[in-house]
């Protein structure tokens, strides 16, 4: 069995692409739209397509995704003891309960912002980025310091709203400090759509929020009751396959590596979805 | 009451708050991309009337500037109608109209 299992090693991770991970940051401005709940399963459902993911939470002083990841016990060293060299980048990567090629590198929660710079993020993005297809950073709210840390080694930006004004705006003034930045397109994560509400006129339409912000969507997730239970539990949506927001989250994920996925009537017998799948249907990715 | 068949059938774009919150969306959103104080936007318009002025006279209850939004990038529309052209001197005055010093010799 000589020659055989040398090659069968040597092909122990064949999905290694030549060109290194894709960094993907989710952010919104707005703090409370989504940003955890889509890294986290976005992160599932690439996992799950058998991608190499690892999470990076950039929210120090507030961390939050091992939690919706059920990784909190897990925890040794975090992002803020890499950056000071009191771990190797390997010793604060928390592998998965389930899925074998989905890490996380948790926040520090008793320091501040400031102690990672975006230069520290782009050095530990560059050492990943051999070993993974997908790099996702779950930036904190705001446009401060944090907000630069996240989206400095992004190489694809995507923007979690809702369809509520302060949030649209939100999302506007990160699209304006993107483009500034040079980091754009930007793609739109719309959040909490309510299919009823649309329907009836009281909520900001998928059309209404693309207009205004002139951007492309990756993914409509509908209101979903069996979120917070899922957060409570420790087990994101997109790990089990009956929930809505579940299938909205694996169908962002695929459209991340560049499949054409139609956008999904969010409820069964909504009209008003289905044309909306017709408009986007070919833009995905 | 207005939209009452509209929204019957499900239709009632014009009364419903995803409208308000669209319009108010694109007002707010129009102000924080051209991120000027509206008393600098107000003192841009009274300067560009200003320069106009100078040139031509200016019937100023027909003014109207409009912001815009194309496609994320901001812009000012003006509309600023000159006031009714002087009647052309009457040819029988004794001053001689403007441009006809070419005749003269
Ligand atoms: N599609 C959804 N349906 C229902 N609840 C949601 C949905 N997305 C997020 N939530 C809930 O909203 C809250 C804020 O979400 P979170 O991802 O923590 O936001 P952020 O990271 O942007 O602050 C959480 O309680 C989460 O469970
Ligand atoms: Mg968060």
């Amino acid at each position: 069995m000589a020659s055989n299992t040398g090659a069968a090693g040597a092909s122990g991770s064949p999905k290694k692409s030549s060109t290194g991970a894709k960094v993907v940051t989710i952010t919104s401005g707005k703090g409370g739209v989504g940003k955890t709940t889509t890294t986290a399963n976005v992160g599932v459902a690439l996992a799950r397509m058998n991608q190499r993911v690892v999470l990076i939470d950039a929210d120090i002083g507030l961390r939050n995704l091992d939690i919706v990841m059920g990784l909190e016990n897990r925890i040794v060293y975090d992002l803020v003891d890499v950056v000071e060299g009191r771990c190797k980048l390997r010793q604060a990567m928390i592998k998965h309960k389930i899925l074998p090629e989905l890490y996380l590198i948790p926040a520090a929660q008793t320091r501040d912002k400031t102690a990672v710079s975006p230069a520290d993020m782009i050095k530990i993005a560059d050492q990943l980025r051999p070993e993974f297809d997908f790099i996702l950073i779950d930036c904190p709210a705001g446009i401060e310091r944090g907000f630069r840390n996240a989206v400095a080694p992004a190489d694809e930006v995507l923007i979690v709203t809702n369809p509520e004004v302060s949030a649209v705006r939100d999302a506007d003034r990160i699209i304006g400090l993107l483009e500034a930045e040079g980091k754009g397109p930007a793609h739109l994560v719309l959040n909490r759509a309510k299919a009823d509400m649309i329907k009836r006129g009281e909520m900001l339409s998928p059309s209404d929020v693309t207009d205004i912000l002139a951007i492309k969507l990756i993914g409509i997730v509908p209101e979903d009751d069996s979120v917070v239970p899922s957060s409570n539990s420790g087990t994101p949506l997109a790990m089990l396959d009956a929930s809505r927001a579940g299938q909205a989250y694996r169908n962002i994920a695929r459209r991340l590596m560049g499949e054409t996925v139609p956008f999904m009537p969010l409820e069964d017998n909504s009209g008003i979805f289905k044309r909306i799948g017709r408009l986007f249907g070919g833009q995905g990715g | 009451m207005p939209g009452f068949f509209e929204s019957l059938f499900g239709k009632s774009n014009k009364t419903t708050s995803g409208s308000t919150a669209k319009e108010r969306l694109q007002f707010i959103l129009l102000h924080d991309r051209i991120n000027l104080p509206p008393e600098k936007l107000e003192a841009m318009k009274a300067e560009i009337l200003q320069v106009i002025s100078k040139y031509v006279s200016v019937d100023d209850s027909g003014v109207d500037f409009a912001l815009q939004n194309r496609e994320r990038i901001p812009a000012i529309v003006a509309n600023i109608p000159f006031t009714k052209p002087v009647e052309p001197p009457d040819p029988d005055d004794d001053l001689p109209p403007l441009g006809s010093s070419r005749k003269e010799s």
